[in-house]
């Protein structure tokens, strides 16, 4: 895709015009220039094809990806938190369908980012294969015919070797060997070589024996390589977005998760995900660890340090085994990788209806919010009688009173763990089966019970304490804390292609950029006293600031081989 | 818990130094930007006196000719009529090559300059103590948040600029190398002061060192460029003007003023060759951003986040600059898109770099919490 086109040197190779190669100009450049021919259908199709792969069509598209990418760090996106996307398009009523109408909650995946890529990919491809062949056929041919006015070359110089016959100190040798000696020192520099014999061209003219010579002909292959690389990347992605899954789970203390379907929070399977794919393993949350900072002052109780030690166990013949879970360091279970992402404190919770029967008991999740787990819960109990019971507030690690009955947490540890709470009786929606979110309460249905700013006052216990509802609607106690963990479950087959071509990427880059494709060409003849005159011009494909350190470099390694005669005084 | 044992206390003292360190560089850094300011403004002066110094050398060679063929004592004549107009006429003689587009010293005695590189250069060392101590201090790299950051890609912008000084002329860019570096100082002391600390979970990785520093060689680089490439397009206008103004078809005197208000720019090189220097650097800032940021950030989202890509807005902002300037390489190749045209896209790119850290760091949510729960 990047045949360049070196300015600084320009001037000098529109005099040089006659000895670049029809192809060493962007000639896809200047068939966009064509305006449209009256061809037909088929016509048509040819000039729509070529401006596609043209490179202004594929810097445009380049640019456009880059514009399209924008949107997607704007507004929060489903690939990455559908919850708040939800929360958006409900805060803003108006431009939230128009914006989710254009996709611009989904922009990764959207048809118009996609089409973007995708003719650009298709542009890309267009425009390898034909470079490809050329290539191919650059490498398997001999190195261009000898220019005949070596001068007008960007890159050019003579040596005139001494001869005693001319009366000078040394002798150089002859032609022959002049010529053998050139081609092992452009051998020696990394060049293909072409020794051509003196003869006469088409016109009947004189040429002097010379050599063709090239080098770097990996310089296109990394081109090649980097951009079809870009290819593979796409393909494993799309590979793997096909055959992956990912799943969400919150694990407590002391439970088992197996991987299977029913027992995610969250599942996101790929378009060709079959249940068959999960693989079979289980894990076990034995102990939660954290680690907080308690030398600092600045950093009094930052976290450093999350550690889950976990049994597992891959399919169901194999041995239980111990294995530690922690923020760096995934576990691998069969094909799939678990994610340590998260963690919090899990109050276990029993709740009575005014029957005196247990309508909620278990651990609650609750979601932290700060750096020292001042954390949200809700807590519902649908099966309350005679009403359904509903409770959302905080859970403090350490609590610590500020004012007359608001409290706030100081530390991430257990210091001193209270549950604050407000409680409410009523419909808790739960009954028609429509989808919610058990870390909201609705509200609207419920009557408060308590609550800082009710008769009662809010709910303050501590573990082991027991309280009871006003109008004797139940009771609630706190039993004790117990850790959980957030773990993320993938599979992704493409990504070990994805890195090994976005790697071969990479390397192909690399080669583009540094390696020097260049020409050049000796000619040996002898001149009227009878000196061997050795001439030789440098001719850089693509960008190559260096060419002048090349004609010096080559110089002086011909200065070596013979005895050059010293310029003449003019 | 393996962790644990390797997290050794901070050294407050060594914390100390190293943020007393941080603002003796940092002064120093300001004085050497005010000396390569001075330089700039007083160059129309030291661009006559050079050209002075030339035609008086000039004159003196031909006087010397001429002593040795008329083989007498005298020729004095000659060389006090064209001292007294050389010095004065300046453009009008042939214009001296001040600079060289290889960017090679071409013995043009600035000494104001020389100090401001000298400045810089203690101030270099004094900025490498104190982001060496600092990582020592809290035994990590000391790269981790964004006050680290951005003294940290501070001392590369300067190191790659000091570098290049020992084999380039580059000494016209000081202003702008050295103007940038201060600006990161400072907006890091007042933006984003950050005692040394510990660093949270996520971070605690071997990755930190290779994809941050990369990161940091490659913004360091794009900083080069882009002042090149902003010196490229002024150079380009005043270039314009001069061959307006050679042509005769400075009707208003308009270009003829602006060649002469911008004289400074006698002492940067041609736009071409600033072009294809930033070019030549750009090429290696974009094989250092297709590593850092977006390689090896993909192999730690993966062993961290669980997915190699997500479209964070970190990551959505790392694709954007690396299309950019992968547009920029290409337009190099794209016939009517070179020039000035692809400096605007190595200058854009830049400007992606620096909102990426300042905006999207600061006010776009991502990445960041380790304690809360994922949706």
């Amino acid at each position: 895709m990047s045949e360049k086109k070196d300015r600084g040197k320009a001037a000098k190779r529109e005099k040089a015009g006659d000895y670049i190669p029809a192809d060493h100009k962007d000639a896809k450049a200047d068939r966009s220039d064509v305006t449209l021919p009256s061809l037909g259908f088929v016509g048509m199709l040819r000039w729509a094809w070529r401006q596609l792969t043209s490179m202004r069509t594929a810097l445009m598209l380049l640019l456009l990806l880059a514009v399209a990418a924008v949107p997607g760090s704007i507004w929060p996106q489903r690939v990455q938190d559908a919850f708040a996307v939800q929360t958006w398009i409900d805060d803003n009523p108006t431009v939230g369908p128009v914006l989710d109408f254009f996709q611009l909650f989904d922009v990764y995946s959207s048809v118009w980012f996609s089409a973007i890529y995708l003719l650009l990919f298709i542009s890309l491809i267009g425009c390898i294969l034909p470079r490809t062949r050329k290539h191919w056929q650059h490498i398997r041919s001999a190195p261009p015919r000898t220019p005949r006015r070596l001068e007008k070359l960007p890159e050019y110089g003579a040596l005139e070797l001494e001869s005693k016959a001319a009366g000078d100190d040394a002798d150089a040798p002859d032609t022959e060997q002049v010529i053998e000696d050139a081609r092992r020192v452009l051998k020696k520099r990394g060049y293909r070589t072409d020794v051509r014999e003196a003869g006469s061209d088409a016109r009947g003219r004189q040429v002097p024996a010379s050599i063709g010579a090239e080098k770097g002909y990996s310089k296109e292959v990394g081109n090649l390589l980097f951009h079809i690389a870009l290819v593979g990347v796409l393909v494993f992605v799309a590979l793997g977005s096909m055959f992956s899954y990912r799943g969400q789970k919150i694990i407590m203390e002391d439970e088992a998760f197996v991987n299977a379907l029913v027992a995610y929070d969250n599942f996101y399977p790929g378009t060709y995900f079959d249940e068959d794919q999960l693989h079979p393993f289980s894990i076990t949350l034995n102990d939660f660890d954290r680690v907080f900072d308690r030398q600092s002052e600045e950093y009094f109780g930052q976290a450093l340090d999350f550690t889950a030690d976990v049994t597992v166990q891959e399919g169901t013949d194999e041995e239980p085994r111990q294995e530690e879970l922690s923020v760096n360091d995934p576990l691998t279970l069969g094909g799939a990788r678990l994610f340590l992402v998260g963690n919090g404190y899990a109050p276990v919770v029993t709740v009575e209806d005014s029957n005196g029967d247990v309508a909620f008991s278990g651990p609650v999740v609750t979601r932290p919010e700060d750096s020292v787990y001042t954390s949200m819960m809700v807590i519902k109990a649908p099966d309350a009688q005679p009403e359904q019971l509903g409770f959302q507030g905080m859970f403090l690690p350490t609590s610590h009173e500020v004012e007359d009955g608001l409290a706030v947490s100081i530390d991430p540890e257990l210091g001193n763990p209270q549950l604050q709470l407000d409680s409410y009786y009523g419909d808790l929606g739960l009954d028609d089966g429509t989808p919610q979110n058990v870390y909201v309460l609705d509200t609207e249905n419920l009557e408060e019970l308590n609550s800082r700013s009710a008769e009662a006052g809010g709910i303050v216990l501590e573990p082991g304490q027991t309280y009871e509802l006003p109008d004797g609607m139940g009771s609630i106690s706190f039993d004790e804390v117990i850790d959980y963990m957030a773990v993320d479950i993938h599979y992704n087959p493409g990504q070990v292609g994805v890195l090994v071509f976005a790697l071969t990427a990479l390397g192909g880059l690399i080669m583009t950029l540094f390696i020097r494709r260049r020409r050049a060409w000796v000619t040996v003849e002898t001149t009227e006293e009878g000196r061997v005159l050795v001439r030789y011009g440098l001719l850089s494909r693509g960008e190559d600031f260096s060419l002048r350190d090349e004609n010096i470099a080559l110089r002086s390694d011909f200065e070596k081989k013979w005895p050059v005669r010293a310029p003449e005084e003019n | 818990m393996t962790f644990m044992l390797t997290l050794r206390p901070i050294d407050e003292q060594l914390a100390e130094y190293s943020e007393l360190f941080m603002l003796i560089a940092a002064s120093i850094y300001t004085i050497a930007f005010i000396a390569f300011t001075i330089d700039m403004v007083r160059s129309s002066a030291t661009i006559r006196r050079v050209e002075a110094e030339l035609a008086t050398e000039r004159d003196r060679e031909s006087a010397m000719a001429g002593v040795g063929a008329a083989g007498s004592g005298s020729g004095g004549a000659g060389t006090g009529g064209s001292e007294g107009g050389g010095p004065e006429s300046g453009g009008g003689v042939e214009p001296v090559e001040l600079v060289d587009d290889e960017m090679a010293y071409t013995g043009t005695k600035r000494p104001i300059a020389n100090v401001a590189v000298a400045l810089t250069v203690v101030a270099a060392l004094a900025h490498a103590f104190a982001v060496i101590t600092r990582g020592i201090a809290a035994n990590r790299v000391p790269w981790a948040n964004m006050f680290e950051f951005l003294t940290s890609a501070a001392l590369i912008v300067s190191l790659v600029y000091l570098v290049a000084l020992i084999r380039r002329d580059l000494r016209f860019l000081g202003v702008f190398a050295v103007g940038l570096v201060v600006i990161m100082m400072v907006g890091a002391t007042i933006g984003f002061p950050t005692p040394v600390g510990h660093v949270q979970p996520a971070l605690q990785n071997p990755w930190i060192w290779i994809h941050v520093s990369l990161a940091a060689i490659a913004i360091g680089l794009f900083a080069l460029t882009f002042a090149m490439n902003i010196l490229q397009l002024i150079q380009q206008r005043r270039e314009r003007a001069m061959t307006a103004a050679g042509r005769g078809e400075d009707a208003d005197g308009e270009a003829s003023s602006r060649v002469s208000r911008w004289q400074f720019l006698r002492l940067v090189p041609s736009s071409v060759a600033l072009e294809n220097w930033a070019y030549r650097i750009n090429a290696i800032g974009f094989v250092f951003w297709t590593m850092g940021p977006l390689i090896t950030g993909a192999i730690w989202a993966e062993e961290t986040w669980g997915r190699y890509w997500g479209w964070d807005t970190k990551e959505v902002w790392t694709f954007v600059i690396w299309v950019v300037y992968a547009g920029y390489l290409h337009a190099r190749a794209t016939r009517g898109w070179t020039g000035n045209r692809s400096a605007w896209l190595s200058i854009i790119g830049f400007a992606c770099i620096i909102f990426n850290y300042a905006v999207v760091n600061v006010y776009f949510p991502g990445l960041h919490s380790y304690a809360g729960l994922p949706e």
